[in-house]
């Protein structure tokens, strides 16, 4: 018995000495403390603010001097001039209407394909019999690009509204599918071992094990898709939208409205950053035994 | 539940509390794989018993089989040849009943260690308030009461040790199977980890089966102790183990121990040489084995 008491106390203390670095904090100097805790992160994040300054100061170089080298920034919109735009588009109600119908339907197809693709490629990487029946397929129809499918879905879809957020749909599906069968794959035979002998019946193998296990995988493959769901909804909107930020973007060239290309294109960008910090921040949330370090 | 009161129960009255169940029995069991190469056989006619509360280890050379033997226990692997039996029900599949604890943990990474353990009960369809009870027990019993809230990641490879050990025993299985427990840990913590798994043993008087290929370890732990023979893997010796119990360390000091310890490494360098000598030719076997006494 005397040896076993040892034993917690002596790996109690060795976790004290880990986590007894932050514990009496003076709360006074916090920024201070902040910057010495996150020393890495703070010059990361000003070199970052930097970056995107130099391509501000760049893009202002460029335009203002109207360059002519090959490439032509006679007819592209100043900086200050895309302020001016965005400070009138973002009065107007209008606006608004594009940048919801865009999240609408990007919120639609992108669920729809996740939830369809990751109870698929479980199924796929659990049975072999389900993997031989679909994989050919997926494979075949893996490589055509969503923006590819754009005349068919018009054809297949009763409205325009479907076949865009169809478009968005085939973009975010494969990118799902193949991370998270990669996921179930990679999952360790020794835990479904361990799992079974805990009494674990199929079932609860799948949830308790496969689904967990191939998590970071999944969200991989959500990461990706996002991405992927974002260009075809994007060139989707281009192509047959009514409204929608691409729909938007392609307006302003067809109304010669320059700075409105450039503040659409903005948009965009910054709309589809907030989609891959929302799919971390849940990952985040689902996972909190930490996958990414 | 069972562990509560076995655990209530004083700790130096277990020669008089033997178990009742247990009873492991393995008779003439053979394992053969088909290859593109042939049929090998792995194990052949391997025969042996695990009294109720007996704690008996297996050794052996790598490629002995030790590990097959184990896994045909635990039920994953159905004998070609012969029974594997547990109280007298042949052994069909995994099951709660047989607790078992892998060499490299086997934790899940997104459970926390709390719930990893409870993990056995929760698929039993235990209340989650019961659960949550004999977790906090088995956590307190291994040391863990204070890390019941963390994930197996930031764990040390003994505390996750414990966490297995714990989980197996959430169960309150009938017999116990360890794959190389403690091989993975280094010579300190092992030596802690082995009275950890005696005192849990002599509490609970719940019959082990160890694999391992450390001697100390098997003697240290052990009733008795099976060499087994490499490829194929057959039963070799069955070497009793009279030190008297409860043992501490000096008990490695002492001259039965020595003796035993003599006896079994002699029988498993034969079957290491052996072994080796199909894979090298002779008189490469020859050169090792002379420099080896040489040194």
């Amino acid at each position: 018995m005397r040896s076993f008491a040892q034993a917690p106390l002596a790996t109690s203390a060795d976790q004290q000495s880990d986590s007894g670095a932050e514990a009496p904090a003076p709360p006074r100097p916090r920024i201070r403390l902040w910057l010495v805790c996150h020393r890495a992160q703070a010059i990361e994040l000003v070199l970052g603010l930097f970056s995107i300054a130099c391509c501000v100061a760049i893009w202002q170089l460029l335009t203002s001097n109207g360059v002519n080298l090959y490439i032509r920034f006679e007819n592209i919109p100043t900086p200050a001039a895309v302020v001016q735009s965005a400070r009138h588009v973002l009065g107007s109600a209008e606006f608004g209407d594009h940048v919801v119908a865009s999240c609408r339907r990007i919120a639609l197809g992108f669920v729809i394909a996740a939830l369809v693709a990751v109870p698929l490629a479980l199924l796929m990487g659990r049975f072999s019999v389900v993997r031989a029946l679909t994989f050919p397929v997926a494979e075949i129809i893996r490589p055509i690009p969503a923006i590819a499918w754009v005349p068919l879905a018009i054809m297949l879809w009763p409205t325009n509204e479907e076949s865009i957020v169809f478009i968005t749909f085939i973009g975010a599906f494969f990118p799902v599918l193949v991370n998270t069968l990669h996921g179930v794959n990679s999952v360790d035979p020794v835990l479904v071992r361990a799992a079974r002998c805990l009494g674990a019946k199929e079932l609860a193998v799948f949830r308790e094990v496969y689904l967990p296990g191939a998590l970071p995988h999944i969200f991989t493959g959500l990461t990706v898709g996002m991405g992927v769901a974002w260009v075809s909804l994007i060139a989707a909107e281009m192509i047959s939208g009514q409204y929608g930020i691409g729909y938007f973007t392609w307006q302003a060239y067809a109304l010669v409205d320059y700075p409105g290309i450039v503040f659409g294109m903005i948009t965009i960008g910054l709309l589809g950053l907030g989609a891959g910090w929302t799919i971390r921040l849940v990952g985040r949330f689902i996972m909190p035994w930490g996958y990414e370090r | 539940m069972s562990p509560c009161a076995d655990l209530a129960a004083p700790a130096d009255c277990y020669p008089t509390r033997l178990a009742q169940k247990g009873r492991i029995e393995v008779r003439d069991f053979g394992l053969t794989y088909v290859t593109a190469r042939g049929v090998i056989v792995a194990v052949s006619d391997v025969s042996l018993t695990v009294n109720p509360g007996e704690f008996v280890s297996v050794v052996g050379p790598s490629g002995c089989g030790k590990s097959t033997l184990l896994n045909a226990l635990a039920g994953f692997l159905k004998p070609t040849s012969g029974r594997v039996t547990v109280d007298g029900e042949t052994v069909i599949g995994p099951s709660a009943d047989r607790g078992m604890i892998f060499q490299h943990y086997s934790l899940f990474p997104w459970k926390t260690v709390r719930q990893n353990v409870e993990f056995g009960l929760k698929m039993k369809g235990v209340s989650s308030a019961r659960r949550q009870a004999t977790a906090r027990m088995l956590l307190q019993l291994t040391g863990l009461q204070a890390f019941e809230n963390h994930y197996p990641d930031s764990l040390s490879g003994g505390m996750k040790q414990r966490v297995g050990i714990a989980r197996a025993l959430a169960t309150s299985p009938r017999i116990l199977l360890l794959d190389e427990p403690f091989g993975a840990l280094d010579a300190q913590t092992r030596l802690i980890m082995q009275e950890i798994l005696t005192d849990i043993w002599h509490r609970w008087k719940i019959s082990v089966l160890l694999v391992t290929h450390d001697i100390d370890e098997a003697i240290f732990l052990s009733d008795r102790v099976y060499v087994m023979t490499a490829k194929p893997g057959r039963v070799k010796a069955e070497i009793p183990v009279p030190l008297g119990r409860p043992r501490d360390l000096a008990v490695s000091m002492s001259q039965g121990f020595l003796n035993l310890r003599a006896e079994l490494r002699m029988l498993i360098r034969e079957e290491s040489l052996r072994a080796m000598g199909s894979e090298f030719d002779a008189d490469a076997v020859e050169s090792i084995s002379a420099s080896l006494s040489r040194s």
